[in-house]
C-alpha cells in the first residue's frame, strides 16, 4: 500500500466514523425538543420518558463524537500539512466558527442532560433547541469548508500560489449552500429513519405500546419530510455540480462520450478501458433536463477531460447509485406512511409498513457514506479542485500504513462497544408505566 | 499586521493555558483516578467521575481553539509541527480517544461488572500517557529539535524522543495531578475526603517544585540557549519570582485548610508558568527560527479570526457562566 493511499484511506475512514456521531449530534436535538414539547404541553409522562431516553443515548453518541471530531482536526495536519499550509489561512475562518457552535452545542448538552431537576422546564427546553441549532450551524460550517476544496473561490492564483485571499468570499464558495442543505436534510432524514426503525422493531414485537408509538411518530415526523425534501435539495447540489466540476459530473454518472441530450443512466457499471456504460437503464435526456434544466444542454464526457484529472468513475457511480437508491427507498416511504397517517387520522400501526420502516432503518446512513464517496472521490485527483493535487498535500511521513491499521482497530472497537452499550441502555429498556423499566442482561 | 499577529499568538497561549487549567484538571482526575488508595478509594474515584461529570470532553474545545487558530493564523507553523511531530502527536490522539471513551463507557457501564475496572484502567493509563506526550511536544516545539524540512526519516523520532522533551511531559503530568487535587479539595463533600486530596495536593504540589528545578538543570545541560531565553530579561526573574510566590502562596493555602484560596492560587501558579514559557519563546512560535510574525497569515486573515473570535467569546461566556451557575460550581470569591 503506498502512502497516499494510507493517508487516504485513514482520513474515509476517520470522516466515515465521524459522520455517524456528527449526525447524532444534528438531527436527536431535534426529536428530544419535539418529545419534550409534547410533554410541556400534553404532561403525558411518555413524552417525558421518551425525551430522557433519547437524551440518554444521545449523551453517548455525542462524546464519542466530540473526540472523532478532536481528532480529525489534528489529521488534517498530520496527513495533508502541505494541504493546511496553503489553505489553512483561507478556510480557517468556518473550522473557527465551528469551534464555537461546537462549544455552545457541548455547554447546553450539558444543561440538558444534567439539568433536569437543576433549571425550570422551560429554560430546559430551550437549552435543548440551543443544542439542535448550534449542531446545525457546526455542519453548516464545517460543510462549508468542504465545499471550498471543491468550489475554491476567495483568491487569485499567482504562479500556483493563493493570492490576495478573501476567507469569507472562501467561506461561500458556489458549493457551500447546496452542499450545508443536502448534508443537513440528509442527517436529519438519515437519524430520523434510524430511531423510527428500531421503534417500529419493538412495536412489531409489542404491538400499541405507548412509548414506541410515540418515538415512531415523532421519528417520522422529522425524518419524513427531510426525506421529501432531499431530491429538492440534491438538484439544487446536481446543477452546481454540473456548472462547477464537469468530471465529478461526467463520473458520477458513467458518462464518456461529450454530448448533447446526455441521457440519465440508473445503475450500470462504468467500463474506463472501453469508455462505456454498461447494463444501465438510461432515461433519453435525462442527465441533459437534470443538471441544465435543458435537454438539449451538452454534458461534458470523461474523454474530453484529461485521463490524469480523472476520479475513479466506477466508485464514483456506483456510490452515487447506491445514494440515489436510499434516498429514493425513503422518499417512497416517507409518502406512504404520511398517506396512511392521513387516511386514519393517526400514527399508522400496519405491519408491513413498520417492516418496512426497520429495513429501511439503515438507508439514511447508508445514503450518506456513500453520498460522502461521491463528494470526496469524485473531487479526486484534487484535493482542492484544480488548484493542489492529493498527493502534493501529502505529509513526508514514511510507514503511514501504521497510523491507519491503528485508527481501524480502534474505530471498530469503539463500535462494537457503543453498539453494546446503547443495546443495554438505550434499546432494551423499555420504560412503559405498566412494566416499569425491564433491564435486559447482554 | 504585527500587532495581529501577535493578538493571534496571544490567543494561542491563552487557550492552552485554559486547557491546562480546565482539560488539564480532567487528566490529572485520571491520574488520582489510578493512585485512589485507602478505605475511601472507591468514593474518591465517584467524587472524581462527578467533577468530570457535566461538561466531560468538553474541555477539549480549548485544545482544538489553539489549534484552529494555529492553523488560520499560523499555517506553516501549523503544517511544521504536524508534519515533524506526526508520532507524538498521533499517539496524543490515541490517548484523547482512549480516555474519552473509557470515561463515558465506565459511567454508563453496569455498576460492578469486571468490564468497569478495564475501562477504569484504560482510563487512567491514558490520563497518564495523554499529558506526558502533550508536555513531550511542547517540549520539542520549545527546545529548537523540530526542523523545517524532514531531512531523514530519524527525524520523526528525535525531534521529540529525548530528556528534555521527556522531563517537560513528566512535568505537564504533575502539574495536572497537582491542579486536580486543588480542584477536589473544593468539590469534596465531607471532610475525610477533602483531607485525602490535601495530602495529595501538598505531595504534588511539593513534587512539582523539585521537577521545576529538574527541568532546569535538564534545560542547562541539553538545550542551554532555552535556559539562556528563560533567564534572560530582567523581566523574566520578575515572572519567576511571582511564580515561586504563587506555589508557595497555594501551598500554604492548602496547609491552612484555605481550599478555595488555594484553587485561585494553583490557577494562577500554572498560568504563570505557562505565560512564562510563552515569554521565553517570543517571537519564535518554533524555536530557533519560526517567528510568529514569518509565519503569520495575511492580515485579512487575522483581523477576521480575532472578529470571529471576540464574537464567539460574547457568545460563549454567558452560556459559560450559566453551566456553572447551573451546577453551583461558581464560588462568590472568583471572578
Amino acid at each position: 500500500m503506498t502512502d497516499l493511499l494510507a493517508a487516504r484511506s485513514q482520513m474515509a475512514i476517520s470522516l466515515m466514523f465521524h459522520i455517524l456521531f456528527a449526525i447524532v449530534g444534528m438531527a436527536m436535538p431535534v426529536l428530544m425538543v419535539v418529545s419534550e414539547a409534547l410533554w410541556l404541553r400534553t404532561g403525558r409522562e411518555v413524552y417525558r420518558d421518551l425525551t430522557r431516553r433519547w437524551a440518554r443515548g444521545t449523551a453517548i453518541l455525542f462524546a464519542v463524537g466530540a473526540v472523532s471530531g478532536t481528532v480529525l482536526s489534528f489529521e488534517l495536519g498530520l496527513l495533508w500539512p502541505k494541504f493546511m499550509e496553503h489553505a489553512g489561512a483561507i478556510i480557517g475562518m468556518p473550522f473557527s466558527l465551528e469551534g464555537f457552535a461546537f462549544f455552545t452545542e457541548a455547554i447546553f448538552l450539558g444543561i440538558y442532560l444534567y439539568g433536569w431537576d437543576r433549571v425550570p422546564p422551560r429554560a430546559h427546553w430551550w437549552a435543548g433547541v440551543v443544542v439542535a441549532v448550534s449542531g446545525g450551524l457546526s455542519a453548516v460550517f464545517v460543510v462549508a469548508a468542504n465545499a471550498w476544496m471543491n468550489t475554491p473561490a476567495g483568491f487569485d492564483l499567482v504562479d500556483g500560489k493563493m493570492e490576495s485571499i478573501d476567507p469569507v468570499a472562501a467561506m461561500w464558495s458556489p458549493a457551500a449552500f447546496p452542499e450545508a442543505l443536502h448534508m443537513l436534510l440528509a442527517a436529519y432524514a438519515a437519524v430520523g429513519f434510524a430511531v423510527a426503525g428500531i421503534h417500529a422493531f419493538v412495536l412489531l414485537r409489542h404491538p400499541g405500546d405507548p412509548f414506541h408509538r410515540a418515538a415512531l411518530a415523532i421519528a417520522l415526523w422529522v425524518g419524513g419530510p427531510a426525506a421529501l425534501l432531499q431530491p429538492l435539495s440534491g438538484d439544487v447540489l446536481a446543477r452546481m455540480v454540473a456548472d462547477t466540476q464537469p468530471a465529478k459530473l461526467a463520473a458520477l454518472e458513467g458518462q464518456f462520450e461529450t454530448r448533447k441530450g446526455a441521457p440519465l443512466r440508473i445503475g450500470g457499471l462504468p467500463d474506463p478501458e472501453s469508455g462505456t456504460t454498461r447494463w444501465a437503464i438510461e432515461i433519453p435526456y435525462g442527465l441533459s433536463l437534470l443538471a441544465h434544466h435543458d435537454p438539449q444542454a451538452t454534458i461534458v464526457g470523461l474523454n474530453d477531460i484529461p485521463r490524469e484529472n480523472w476520479p475513479n468513475p466506477v466508485i464514483v457511480h456506483l456510490s452515487f447509485q447506491v445514494m440515489i437508491a436510499c434516498g429514493m427507498a425513503m422518499a417512497l416511504l416517507a409518502v406512504a406512511a404520511g398517506f396512511l397517517a392521513w387516511r386514519r387520522r393517526g400514527m399508522p400501526v400496519q405491519r408491513w409498513l413498520l417492516r418496512s420502516l426497520v429495513l429501511a432503518s439503515p438507508l439514511g446512513v447508508l445514503g450518506i457514506e456513500a453520498g460522502w464517496f461521491v463528494t470526496e472521490l469524485g473531487r479526486q485527483p484534487w484535493i482542492i479542485q484544480g488548484v493542489m493535487r492529493t498527493r502534493d498535500a501529502l505529509t513526508p511521513m514514511p510507514g503511514l500504513a501504521v497510523p491507519l491499521a491503528t485508527i481501524t482497530l480502534v474505530y471498530l472497537a469503539l463500535g462494537v462497544i457503543v453498539i453494546v452499550l446503547l443495546r443495554r441502555h438505550v434499546i432494551s429498556t423499555v420504560p412503559s408505566k405498566e412494566r416499569g423499566p425491564v433491564e435486559v442482561p447482554v | 499586521m504585527a500587532a495581529l499577529a501577535l493578538l493571534a499568538a496571544l490567543v494561542i497561549v491563552a487557550a492552552l493555558d485554559l486547557y491546562a487549567v480546565s482539560g488539564g484538571a480532567d487528566y490529572g482526575g485520571g491520574v488520582w483516578d489510578l493512585l485512589a488508595r485507602g478505605p475511601r478509594a472507591e468514593r474518591q474515584r465517584e467524587l472524581i467521575s462527578h467533577a468530570i461529570g457535566p461538561i466531560w470532553e468538553a474541555n477539549h474545545v480549548w485544545l482544538i481553539l489553539a489549534i484552529v487558530v494555529l492553523f488560520t493564523g499560523f499555517p506553516p507553523a501549523f503544517a511544521r509541527i504536524t508534519t515533524i511531530l506526526h508520532v507524538p502527536l498521533f499517539l496524543m490522539l490515541l490517548g484523547i480517544v482512549a480516555r474519552g471513551a473509557a470515561f463515558s463507557f465506565r459511567s454508563y457501564g453496569s455498576p460492578r461488572g469486571e468490564a468497569q475496572r478495564h475501562w477504569g484502567r484504560l482510563f487512567a493509563a491514558a490520563s497518564l500517557a495523554t499529558p506526558l506526550l502533550l508536555g513531550m511536544i511542547l517540549g520539542a516545539v520549545a527546545a529548537g529539535t523540530v526542523p523545517a524540512e524532514a531531512t531523514s526519516a530519524e527525524v520523526f523520532l528525535t525531534s521529540w524522543w529525548g530528556l528534555f522533551p521527556l522531563s517537560v511531559g513528566l512535568y505537564a503530568l504533575v502539574m495536572f495531578a497537582f491542579l486536580a487535587a486543588v480542584y477536589l479539595t473544593v468539590e469534596a463533600d465531607d471532610e475525610d475526603l477533602r483531607e485525602d486530596f490535601r495530602r495529595r495536593a501538598l505531595g504534588s504540589g511539593l513534587l512539582l517544585g523539585v521537577l521545576a528545578a529538574a527541568v532546569l538543570a535538564v534545560a542547562g545541560l541539553r538545550v542551554p540557549e532555552l535556559l539562556e531565553e528563560l533567564i534572560r530579561a530582567p523581566w523574566s526573574w520578575c515572572l519567576h519570582a511571582l511564580t515561586a510566590a504563587a506555589a508557595l502562596g497555594t501551598l500554604f493555602a492548602l496547609w491552612s485548610r484555605r481550599y478555595r484560596l488555594a484553587r485561585i492560587g494553583a490557577v494562577l501558579q500554572v498560568s504563570l508558568i505557562i505565560w512564562g514559557w510563552a515569554f521565553s519563546q517570543y517571537p519564535h512560535l518554533i524555536e530557533p527560527d519560526l517567528t510568529l510574525w514569518e509565519a503569520a497569515a495575511p492580515a485579512i486573515t487575522l483581523k477576521l479570526l480575532l472578529g470571529a473570535l471576540a464574537a464567539g467569546v460574547v457568545l460563549l461566556v454567558p452560556s459559560f457562566v450559566y453551566l456553572f451557575r447551573v451546577f453551583g460550581k461558581i464560588s462568590s470569591e472568583e471572578p
